[in-house]
């Protein structure tokens, strides 16, 4: 048997290196992506939870967390595409002017 | 050393190691691939507490819908390997200490607190899918119903963005 | 699978049964693979009037030797500037994955009578609960194989044969899905198995399959065509094959992928072919069920393999002894005889005919349905790719969806079978 807390603490590592990649990346899509990996970080924290506790609202939750990530996913995507084409670059620094 | 917990160490290196390799590559192509890894060793992870369904929902709709999605944007805008340029010396030595610290904050919190959290009193439950549907159906059934709606304004929103202009 | 410390905790007896299962499902669905693209060859050839492979063996039994040996000889190209893990990851992933998708499928619905070291040895290498939620997954992540090919191989054919080709793949994912869950409904289980056993043909035979079901819950007719035309899609296969078609893309996102390579890709599509044939025979078609009711009266139908063997074993030893080469005089006849002896096991050994039912049914439906994908090939012309998406977002998803809304009603007001 696992203690839920090894869970816990690998979920606190994923989180951590999201956030790592969400401050040093420069590319929007690999941000987006670190985001997603936050996203599931917390999913792992919830399921682990659900089995710990034995009732499974973590784990109906965590199918709500996966389809807000799939919408917030595609119209993300889809302001990437159009940004990406205006200021013709990938690189999350070079959209600092409040102007497109 | 249990089964159960060599399953849990060599999934958990596994996802580690894809998100290190996320941060790592230069190539965004090849950090997709390395969340794709993370996302298959969390289904395994959720298989072995007994999430069966969890685990196929995750493999099917995060890791192949929304991962294809990453994939498909990268090809379309044909992504290449990251330039490097001066700008993220604050980003580098300021950033990166603070989020291991928030890491660091969040385990130790965690360890310190580990009596308030039970241990699973049947780690070999395993959820079926009619226990999940039934109270996604009765206690849940609002949210439920608001994703639906969530899931429609989203697909609106991506055909908007997505139209050509009319010039 | 039962708790997971519990089944690893298993004796290591299971895990070399469970190797021996997967070594020799690998042998023989590789085997049938390369004889599938013999078979055909010749139906479409046949089709079209000519003969098709004749050379290489007696009637061209050896070609997919030769090409296998070909295969394997030729010059491995690699491409300049292609980005080399992802290009070589590609097929690898394609066929992983396709021939996983088979570990989950039943052949039969009873052990074999005697145990290895005290384990049952069913016909099939596991049964999980969600046994179908498992392929779909591995179906959603065969998507991979094909884009990141198309992308590696940095070349504009490829690139568009693959997006292409994903895009199609990922749009009728979500018909095929959709038009199984009527199936769903009535068997109120993912387990492969339990679906099987829902569809019980001991009274009605024929009609108490899915797609008739006169016992409860709705005629699956409409969900079958959906699946099929939606699976016959997700594998890339005519009519859906624009991209990959040769006059269209030369040769769609495997262009650049010379010898063994190619070889992967194409063992993937044909086992994919394989594995939603013998989906559509399982969830429609009644799987292991025969189509003869269990009463008494068609008691006659349990020797219908031996009727069928016989006479096709005679017709080879007859074929064979005029054969022009040698070769075919001497294997001919041979093959022929083993088919006839197997055969007259059967109608010798009652215990073994009982047996084999089960199994026999199950392979002529899986039968069935490839020969109905080679007809295909053969007969239909190729779809545009804009009239592809048409078809699977405007016809099939919502005639799928409809027919889980009236399947749902019926289930309600007619009770589950």
């Amino acid at each position: 048997m696992v203690p839920t807390q090894y869970y816990l603490i690998l979920s606190a590592i994923l989180f951590g290196l999201g956030a790592v990649a969400f401050v040093v990346k420069r590319n929007i899509i690999t941000l987006f992506m670190s985001i997603e990996l936050m996203l599931n970080a917390v999913n792992l924290a919830f399921v682990a939870f659900s089995q710990a506790r034995g009732k499974l609202d973590g784990q109906v939750f965590v199918l709500f967390v996966i389809v807000v990530a799939a919408a917030e996913a595609a119209v993300g995507l889809g302001i990437i595409i159009l940004t990406a084409r205006n200021r013709r670059s990938l690189n999350v620094e070079r959209v600092d002017l409040l102007k497109l | 050393m249990n089964p159960a917990l060599i399953v849990f160490f060599v999934l958990a290196a596994l996802s580690v190691i894809g998100a290190l390799s996320l941060i790592l590559q230069k190539h965004p192509i090849h950090s997709a691939l390395s969340l794709i890894v993370v996302m298959v060793s969390l289904a395994g992870l959720y298989l072995s507490m007994g999430a069966e369904f969890v685990a196929a929902v995750q493999i099917i709709v995060y890791g192949g819908a929304i991962m294809v999605l990453f994939v498909f944007v990268i090809m379309l805008l044909n992504a290449g390997e990251e330039e490097h340029t001066d700008f993220s010396k604050l980003a580098k030595f300021g950033g990166l200490p603070l989020a291991l610290a928030l890491t660091g904050l969040l385990a130790a919190a965690m360890i310190h607190h580990a009596g308030s959290v039970p241990n699973p009193a049947n780690p070999d439950a395993l959820a079926s899918t009619s226990s999940i549907s039934m109270m996604l159906f009765s206690t849940f059934v609002y949210p439920f119903e608001l994703t639906s709606f969530l899931i429609l304004i989203a697909i609106m929103g991506a055909l908007v963005l997505a139209q050509r202009e009319k010039t | 699978m039962n708790a997971v410390s519990s089944f690893l905790a298993q004796s290591g007896g299971f895990w070399i049964l469970t190797m021996i299962k997967i070594a020799l499902l690998l042998f023989i669905v590789l085997t049938v693979n390369a004889y599938l693209t013999w078979f055909e060859r010749k139906v479409v050839a046949l089709m079209q009037s000519r003969v098709g492979p004749h050379r290489v063996g007696p009637h061209g039994l050896l070609q997919p030797a030769a090409d296998g040996l070909k295969f394997l000889f030729k010059e491995d190209v690699m491409p300049g500037g292609v980005d080399k893990f992802v290009y070589l990851l590609a097929p690898f992933l394609a066929l992983t994955l396709a021939l996983a998708s088979l570990a989950v499928i039943p052949f039969g619905p009873n052990p074999l009578p005697f145990k290895f070291f005290g384990h049952q040895i069913d016909l099939w290498i596991t049964n999980p609960d969600i046994g179908l939620l498992v392929l779909f997954s591995i179906t959603a992540l065969g998507v991979y194989g094909v884009a990141l090919a198309g992308w590696a191989s940095n070349s504009k054919y490829p690139l568009l044969g693959g997006l292409r080709s994903s895009a199609q793949m990922v749009s009728y994912e979500l018909s095929m899905t959709m038009s199984v869950v009527g199936v769903l409904l009535m068997a109120n289980s993912f387990s492969l198995t339990d679906i099987i056993s829902e569809q019980d043909s001991s009274r009605w035979g024929l009609l108490g399959w899915n797609i008739f079901t006169l016992h409860g819950g709705f005629p699956q007719i409409v969900g079958f065509l959906c699946f099929f035309i939606s699976a016959i899609a997700e594998t890339n296969r005519v009519p859906f094959d624009l991209p990959e078609a040769e006059s269209e893309l030369v040769a769609g996102f495997h262009t650049e992928y010379s010898s063994f390579k190619f070889a992967m890709f194409f063992i993937a599509e044909y086992t994919s072919m394989i594995t939603v044939s013998s989906l559509c025979a399982i969830l429609f078609f009644g799987g292991w069920n025969s189509p003869f009711p269990a009463t008494p009266f068609w008691q006659f139908a349990h020797y219908i393999p031996s009727l069928i063997l016989i006479p096709f074993g005679l017709w080879i030893i007859y074929d064979g002894v005029k054969y022009e080469t040698i070769f075919g005089k001497l294997i001919l006849p041979g093959i022929g005889t083993a088919i006839t002896a197997l055969g007259a096991v059967l109608i010798i050994f009652p215990a073994v005919n009982e047996y084999i039912q089960g199994p026999f049914w199950l392979l002529s439906k899986i039968f069935f349905f490839l020969f109905f994908y080679v007809w295909a090939r053969g007969t239909l012309p190729r779809l545009r790719y804009d009239q592809l998406m048409n078809i699977g977002w405007k016809l099939l998803l919502p005639v799928s969806i409809a027919n889980v809304i009236i399947t749902a009603g019926f289930v309600l007001f007619r009770g589950a079978p």
